[in-house]
Formats: structure tokens, sequence, C-alpha cells
């Protein structure tokens, strides 16, 4: 029975999903930057991804003279999953490795992802679209991991 | 999901291999029972307007909706005098290439919800407008729009530029002007509602009262018909669907040539070199990197700015890149295609600048590779 309530939540879930259908992943925080910033970090982590790289974009636009809040890209992936992609389609290398934008807006913090499942649209291969859609799945749930973060 | 559907596969055959017809119509009647209530959970549940807030609105208008990427909905000037069948539309149709998106997805019970919590924040009760079409004189009202409202609005009613109220980096207004001769707002907007706004402003807004100004209502009246004959005149453009997603072309140098190419033609076009990686840097150790994948990130930092005031979310295409790739022992020089990804974001003002972007690309793509 316990078995049989996991499927039927599972169902729910899959039926209740599309009400947050969207190409562009974006949640807000009430978190300040730096806590935010921190709880990215852990999320991704924890979901078993790697930040290659985080891009000060703040950095370099302040140090130009152009006055900007905390901004900055993180880019994430994991490395044999991002490798079998580009065996079978060296033309997804341009939007690897995936990125979030993490920028402060007043007291809060705002984080912006493409949805994954959009490279499938791009790339139409069958074979590749189970990653997609597992990339997407844990992009909401790093994404909303932050969003819930105290 | 795999192994869910095997577990649901042995959850029926179980059943079937009951046997006993009792046993197996009562379970598969507390089977059915269970189903249509886990399925109609989320439906009862959505009709929580403060969580629907949460989940498709805050992240732009902010949790108690003073705005950010999107306008503030908290103003009492606003909730005061805009009818909840403008909010209705607003939130079903959206504003096309305007930022705001259609939630063509939700009930009309769960955009009642919406409205009625928005409607929360303000004082007084939703004021109600007329359906029926203001008379005014769109000639006149032509010539008062151009003298009263372009300035804001633009000369077309095209409205202001950026997003919101955007808190992260300065802007010349402290709220960004509707576009009216957006069909989103055409369709939301009646006559009345558009007078209204034009005879008493938006207080905390620059939308000041045009009656205290000294227009007469006649006048409120010509600019109300000319802002509603925007729904004859051609639409703007489309956010755009383009092209392949990436942008290719075969090198006739070597990897480290077709590198150097592209670092001087970058030089070349005012950008600034910011770093040079492998792809897969950060994710194996240092030394084992594939030197045949190379990833050359540059900036024009003005261009930059100028894009992010358009639009705070661009960061998604930050910093523009260039990927030399040697494969079979063919050299090939790889960008994003930015008028692909242009289109999620719903803002028309960003198809210039990925319309500009993309020609860099290929601009540098080419010379790289000539």
């Amino acid at each position: 029975m316990k078995r049989l309530l996991q499927v039927l939540m599972m169902l729910a879930a899959v039926s209740s999903a599309h009400a947050s259908d969207g190409e562009l992943l974006m949640v807000r925080s009430d978190l300040e930057f730096p806590e935010a910033m921190s709880a990215l970090q852990e999320a991704v982590t924890e979901h078993g991804y790697t930040i290659s790289r985080v891009q000060r974009v703040d950095i370099g636009l302040t140090a130009m003279g152009y006055k900007t809040d905390k901004y900055r890209v993180v880019f994430i992936g994991k490395h044999e999953q991002q490798e079998m992609m580009i065996k079978r389609h060296p033309e997804l290398i341009p939007y690897l490795p995936i990125k979030i934008a993490i920028f402060a807006e007043a007291d809060d913090t705002i984080l912006v992802a493409a949805n994954p499942v959009l490279l499938s649209e791009f790339f139409p291969d069958p074979s590749l679209e189970k990653y997609f859609r597992r990339c997407e799945s844990d992009m909401r749930s790093i994404l909303k991991k932050v969003q819930d973060a105290e | 999901m795999g192994h869910d559907v095997d577990a649901f596969r042995v959850i029926i055959q179980r059943f079937l291999m009951l046997g006993k017809g009792a046993v197996a119509i009562k379970l598969f009647g507390r089977i059915i029972l269970i189903l249509l209530t886990v399925w109609a959970l989320p439906a009862w549940s959505s009709l929580d307007g403060k969580k629907l807030y949460r989940d498709h609105c805050m992240v732009c208008h902010g949790e108690h909706g003073g705005g950010g990427v999107g306008v503030p909905l908290a103003l009492p000037s606003f909730l005061d005098n805009v009818d909840n069948a403008f909010l209705f539309k607003t939130i079903r149709n959206g504003r096309p290439g305007r930022v705001m998106p259609t939630f063509d997805y939700l009930s009309d019970a769960q955009i009642n919800a919406l409205v009625t919590y928005i409607r929360g924040w303000g004082d007084g009760p939703a004021p109600v407008f007329r359906t029926t079409p203001v008379k005014g004189d769109p000639l006149r009202g032509k010539a008062l729009f151009e003298q009263k409202c372009a300035a804001c609005h633009g000369k077309t009613g095209e409205g202001g530029r950026g997003t919101g109220v955007t808190f992260s980096r300065p802007r010349d207004l402290p709220i960004i002007a509707p576009a009216l001769n957006n069909e989103g707002f055409l369709a939301a907007a009646s006559d009345e509602l558009i007078r209204h706004t034009l005879m008493v402003g938006r207080k905390g807004t620059p939308m000041v009262s045009f009656l205290d100004a000294g227009l007469s209502e006649q006048q409120i009246d010509d600019i109300v018909s000319y802002v509603r004959s925007f729904e004859q005149a051609e639409h703007r453009e489309p956010v755009l669907e383009a092209e392949s997603a990436s942008l290719i072309m075969e090198s006739p140098y070597s990897l480290e040539e077709t590198v150097e190419n592209v670092k001087q033609v970058i030089i070349g076009k005012n950008f600034r070199l910011i770093r040079e990686q492998y792809l897969d840097t950060g994710f194996v150790p240092k030394g084992e990197e594939n030197k045949k994948q190379v990833v050359i990130y540059f900036c024009n930092f003005s261009f930059l700015n100028k894009a992010l005031n358009i639009d705070p979310r661009v960061g998604l295409f930050l910093p523009c890149r260039i990927t030399v790739v040697e494969q079979d022992g063919v050299v090939k020089v790889m960008a994003i295609n930015p008028m692909r990804l242009s289109r999620i974001f719903n803002n028309v003002e960003l198809n210039e600048a990925c319309h500009q972007m993309r020609d860099v690309y290929n601009a540098i793509l080419e010379e790289a590779t000539l």
C-alpha cells in the first residue's frame, strides 16, 4: 500500500508539474546576496553538480565605472554527462556548462536559468531528452532549495 | 521514472493475482478513491491565492507587490484605479514582448484567486468601469499625446525602456512606463480605465493627473481615442524565433592559429578579452583538461551595461564567448545564437541587442576563419 501511495503521489506530481512550466526558470530568495550565493553553492553540490566557474559580472562593470548591484553567473555541470552530450551533439558545446545568473535586487536575490529542456528543442534527439529532463528537474530543485533557504 | 513505472506494474499484477472478486473490487475501489483524492489535491490547493502568487508572480513583483523585474502591484494608486477585469486579463494574456508572460495554463478560478489576493493589498473595493467606448477625436488626441504622453510612453505608445522598477541598477524613471500600444494592454484596459488614469494620475509614479495639469475632459477623451486607435496599428515585431541554435564555422587553420585569430578579431571589434580556458576546466584536475576544446570569454562593458539596463536577466548570455574545437582533425569555431535564446525573455527590446550580438559573433567567426 505504501508503494502504491508513492506511485500515486508521483503521478500527482507529474500531473501538476505543468503549472510551473516555463522556458525561463526564476526564483526570488529573501536572503541577501552573499547568503543566497552560499545557499546556491550548497544546493548545486548537494545535487551532484560541480561549479566550474563563477563570473563576477558586477566586478567587471564597476571597474569600468558602471553602477550595478551584485551580479554573478555560476557555471555548473556534471562532467561525464557533459562529455556524453558533446559526443552526440558537438553543436551543444556553446551552451555548456549550463549557467545560473544570480543578482541582488534590494534586500532580495533573484536567480535565473534557462530551462535545460529548451536544449532538447534546439537539438532534438530522443536519446538526450531524458538527460535534459533530469537536468530540468535538478535545476528546479536547486532553485527551490535556494528560494526556501532561511 | 522507469523505476516507478515498474513498481506500478508490480502493484497491478499483484492486484490481478488476488483472484477473489470481492477482495479485488474492494481494493480497486480504494485505489480509485486514493487516485481521485491525490489527483484532486493539487487543484484544490491551487486556489490558494497567496500560494499562487508565490509560485507565479513573486519572483518578478516581489513578495509584497513592491515590484522588481515586474512593476509594483501594491501601489494604492494602482489598485484603486484598475478593475478586476484588467488584472484578470493582464494575468491571462500578459504583455507580448514586454516581459510579463501569459499565464494561459492557469484556470479562470486560479486567476481569480490571484486577483483576490493582489486586491487584498488595496484599501478599498475594486473600482468598476463601464465598457462602453469613450467618444473622442483620435486626431486631436494624437497631437495631445505627442505633447503630454510621448516623453514617457514613447511616440507610438511603445512604452519606456527597461523592466519594472529594477533595484539593481540606476535608471532614469522610478518605474517603467507601460507600452500603451501593446495588444495585451489594449485587451486588458477599457477606455474608461484609461480615461480614469488620465484624470487622476498614479500617485507615487511620474504619471500625473492631466485634469489637474489643465486638460479638459474632452481633451482626455481625445487622448483615450488615440490610444485605442493603436489597436489598428501594425503590431511590433514579435519576439524572435530564429535560425539554428548554434553558430558554427569550420576553420582552415590549426586549433592554435584559430584561437589566436579569434582573439585578434575580438580585440579588433572593441571587446576586451576576459579569459581563455578549456571547456572542462573546473571539472577535471588541472593539467588533465581536453586541450582540443578552447573557450575564449570576452566583453564590451558598455554593451553589457546597456543590455542589463534593458533586462537584468540577460546574465544567461554572459559573458560573450567563442569556443574553438578540434574534432577528428577538423577545427570548428562556435557560439550560441543569441536570437534563438532571446525568445525566452518575452522582451522585444532585447531583440535588437541579440541581433547585434548575433552579427558580432558571425563576424568574428567569419574573420577568424577567413
